[in-house]
C-alpha cells in the first residue's frame, strides 16, 4: 500500500508496510470539519458583514456581525485544538446566539424573511450537529472525585526511606563545613 | 516490525514497518525488550512541539539486546550485549561531549541546520523526538537503530529486572539531573512542581542527596500519594494555595530549591488566570508555551535560590517576572539530560538496593495497545503514572 510519509523518510530509516488502525473516531472528525466550517463563516462574517446583513434584510447590524464573526473564529480554533470539546460548547453556544439574532430579524415588514428563515434552519441542523460532536468528544479525564487507586507504599526505596535519610545525613556530616565562605567557588558549576 | 507511529496531532498508530538496518559503521541494533511512554511524549502527541511529520516512530525510553553491530562500533559493543539506550544520542568526541555536556553534543543532530537557525546552536540527536533534533526513528518498537551506538548506550548486567534498569534512559536521570543543579544542602527545603514520573525521580533524587524537607505539588491524588511515600510534604494546587502552603512550611522564607517537573503544558484552570490567558495565546500560535508554574517558581523562591527546570519548554514564553528574578540573585538551570553524566552512580545505587525505579510503573502492557495507553496516561485515567510497553 501507498504510504505518503514514506516519501519524506530519510534514507534508510523505517517506512510504513501497513498502516494500524487509528483511534480517531467519526467525532473527531466532525469536530474537525465544524471547526474549519466555523473559521471560513467567520472570515466571511469579519471581512464582509455587509454582504451577510444585505441578505438578510438586517442593515445597520454589521458591527455585531463582526463581533459573531471573531466568536466563530475563536471556536473554530478552539475545535480544531487539543481542547475541541470547549471550542464545541462554545459553538453550540453561539448558534443559540446567532438564532436569537436572526429571530430578531425576522418581522413582517422584512422583505428577506425568507432568507431568514433559512438561515434559522441552518442553524438548527449545525446546532444539531455540534451538540452531538461535543457530547461525543466528551473529555476522558476522570472526575475530581472518581475513585482512584493510591500508592502509599511506593517508596522506591528498598532499605526504607528513614535509612535514606540517615545515610545522606552521614555523608552531609563527613562533607562537614557546609557554610560558603568569600572566595568560594563551589556553587560555580 | 511492529512500532508506534507518529500519524498527526492525537494520532498515533501502531503501524508494521520496515526493520531498521545499519546506516553507518557505528550503528549498533537491538532488540528492545522494554520501552515507555514519557510526559515528553505526550508534548509530541498534542503537536506542541514542532517539527514533528507523519510517519515518524515515537519513543525514547528504551533497552534491550544488541543484535547487530556496525564495523566501527570497536569492540565497545558486541551481539548479545544487554543496553538500556540514553535518549541523547551522543559522539563522545565532541567538546560538549568531553565536558559532559550530553544533551548539546555538538556531532549527532543530523538536521543540524534546523537547530542552529531555531536556537542559534545545535543540540544533540533525540530519538523518536522532533526533526530539530534529527528526527531519529525512536524505540517504541521491536527494533531500534541505535546511531553512534559505540558511546550512547548504558552497559546493564544480567540478572536485574528491565522494569528497575529501563529508567536509566531518561526520568531517572533527569530527576537526579534536576535535583544535583540545585546544589541541595542538609538545611535546603526543595520544592517540586510536579509529581508525574520526572518528579517522583526528582523528589527521590532530593532525599538521596540529603535535602531536609521536599515539598511535591500536584492535583492528581495518586500521584501526591506516591510523593509522599517517597518522603515529600505534599500540596494539592486545585484545594490549596500554593504559595501560603510553601510559605507555611518555609517559616515565611520559602523554598531554596525549586524544581519544574511540568513544564509547558501547565494544566488551565479557571482560578489561574493566566493560564487562561497562556492557552489563548497558544491556540493562535503568540506564544508557544504555558509557562506559570516557572512564574511561580520565581516568585516563591528564596532569594538566592536556584531554579532548576527538566520541564520542556519548546519555544517563546510571555510575561516571565524578570524583575523578581533578577532582584532576588537566582540561578536558573536547565537543560535535556546529560544522561550519561549520571548513569554509572545511579546504576550502582540501583544494584546497591538504595533505589528501585520500577516503584512507579502502573501500567504494562503490549506495545500493540500503545495508542490506547497514550491516552489513558494523557488523561490521567485509571490512576496511570508510567506506562512500561512490551513488544
Ligand atoms: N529535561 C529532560 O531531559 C526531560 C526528560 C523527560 C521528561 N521531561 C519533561 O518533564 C516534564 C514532566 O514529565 P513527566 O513524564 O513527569 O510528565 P507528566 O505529564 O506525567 O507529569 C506532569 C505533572 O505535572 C502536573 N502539573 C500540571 N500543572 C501543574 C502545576 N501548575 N503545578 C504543579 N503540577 C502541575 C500534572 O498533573 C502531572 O502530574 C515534561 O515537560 C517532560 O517533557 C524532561
Ligand atoms: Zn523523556
Ligand atoms: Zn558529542
Amino acid at each position: 500500500m501507498f504510504h505518503f510519509s514514506n516519501i519524506i523518510r530519510t534514507k534508510g530509516d523505517p517506512k510504513i508496510v501497513e498502516g494500524g488502525p487509528s483511534l480517531k473516531q467519526p467525532a473527531d472528525q466532525l469536530a474537525r470539519a465544524l471547526g474549519w466550517f466555523s473559521i471560513g463563516l467567520g472570515v466571511v462574517e469579519l471581512f464582509a458583514p455587509r454582504r451577510v446583513t444585505h441578505t438578510l434584510g438586517m442593515e445597520g447590524r454589521e458591527t455585531l456581525v463582526r463581533a459573531f464573526g471573531v466568536r466563530e473564529i475563536m471556536a473554530g480554533i478552539m475545535s480544531l485544538s487539543v481542547e475541541k470539546n470547549a471550542g464545541l460548547w462554545a459553538r453550540v453556544g453561539g448558534d443559540g446566539l446567532d438564532a436569537a439574532a436572526l429571530l430578531s430579524g425576522l418581522t413582517s415588514d422584512n422583505p428577506k424573511k425568507g432568507n431568514i428563515a433559512l438561515a434559522l434552519l441552518m442553524v438548527g441542523g449545525i446546532a444539531v450537529l455540534d451538540y452531538r460532536a461535543a457530547q461525543d468528544t466528551k473529555p476522558r479525564r476522570p472526575p475530581r472525585d472518581a475513585r482512584r487507586k493510591l500508592y502509599p507504599n511506593r517508596s522506591g526505596f528498598p532499605k526504607g526511606i528513614e535509612s535514606v535519610r540517615t545515610a545522606a545525613r552521614q555523608i552531609a556530616a563527613h562533607a562537614g563545613q557546609n557554610e560558603v565562605k568569600q572566595g568560594d567557588e563551589r556553587r560555580v558549576p | 516490525m511492529k512500532a508506534l507511529v507518529w500519524h498527526g496531532k492525537e494520532d498515533i498508530r501502531c503501524d508494521t514497518v520496515t526493520d531498521p538496518e545499519i546506516q553507518d559503521p557505528r550503528d549498533a541494533i537491538i532488540k528492545v525488550t522494554s520501552c515507555a511512554i514519557c510526559g515528553s511524549d505526550l508534548h509530541l502527541f498534542h503537536n506542541f512541539i514542532p517539527g514533528m511529520l507523519p510517519g515518524d516512530i515515537m519513543g525514547h525510553e528504551t533497552m534491550g539486546e544488541v543484535v547487530e553491530v556496525g564495523s566501527g562500533v570497536d569492540g565497545k559493543l558486541k551481539k548479545g550485549d544487554r543496553i538500556v539506550v540514553p535518549f541523547t544520542i551522543i559522539c563522545g568526541e565532541c567538546d560538549q561531549c568531553k565536558r559532559g555536556n550530553f544533551s548539546v553534543c555538538e556531532t549527532t543532530n543530523r538536521k543540524r541546520h534546523l537547530a542552529d537557525k531555531v536556537f542559534g546552536h545545535t543540540t544533540a540527536g533525540l530519538f523518536g523526538y522532533t526533526h530539530l533534533t534529527g528526527g531519529y526513528p525512536g524505540g517504541q518498537a521491536e527494533y531500534l537503530r541505535v546511531p553512534f551506538a559505540d558511546a550512547t548506550h548504558i552497559k546493564v548486567p544480567a540478572g536485574i529486572p528491565d522494569e528497575q534498569l529501563l529508567f536509566l534512559s531518561d526520568i531517572f536521570p533527569t530527576g537526579w539531573q534536576a535535583a544535583a543543579q540545585c546544589d541541595i544542602e542538609p538545611t535546603d527545603t526543595v520544592a517540586i512542581w510536579g509529581c508525574g514520573p520526572v518528579g517522583q525521580m526528582a523528589i527521590r533524587s532530593a532525599i538521596l542527596l540529603g535535602a531536609n524537607q521536599v515539598i511535591a505539588i500536584d492535583c492528581l491524588p495518586e500521584r501526591l500519594s506516591m510523593a509522599e511515600a517517597g518522603g515529600a510534604t505534599t500540596i494539592n494546587f486545585e484545594t490549596e494555595s500554593v504559595l501560603e502552603r510553601l510559605q507555611e512550611l518555609t517559616d515565611g522564607k520559602g523554598p531554596e530549591k525549586c524544581i519544574d517537573c511540568v513544564g509547558m503544558e501547565s494544566h488551565v484552570m479557571a482560578s489561574l488566570p493566566d493560564t487562561l490567558l497562556d492557552r489563548a495565546k497558544q491556540m493562535v500560535m503568540a506564544e508557544s508555551d504555558r509557562p506559570h508554574v516557572l512564574r511561580e517558581m520565581i516568585y516563591v523562591c528564596r532569594p538566592g535560590g536556584i531554579i532548576s527546570v527538566p520541564g520542556v519548554y519548546s519555544g517563546l514564553s510571555d510575561m516571565l517576572p524578570m524583575g523578581a528574578f533578577m532582584n532576588k540573585g537566582l540561578t536558573m538551570r536547565t537543560g535535556q539530560t546529560h544522561v550519561n553524566r549520571w548513569t554509572d552512580d545511579l546504576l550502582r545505587r540501583i544494584e546497591d538496593g538504595e533505589i528501585d525505579p520500577s516503584f512507579v510503573i502502573t501500567h504494562t502492557v503490549p506495545l500493540e495497545q500503545g495508542p490506547e495507553m497514550y491516552q489513558v496516561f494523557r488523561d490521567k485515567r485509571d490512576s496511570c503514572v508510567k506506562v512500561v510497553l512490551k513488544p
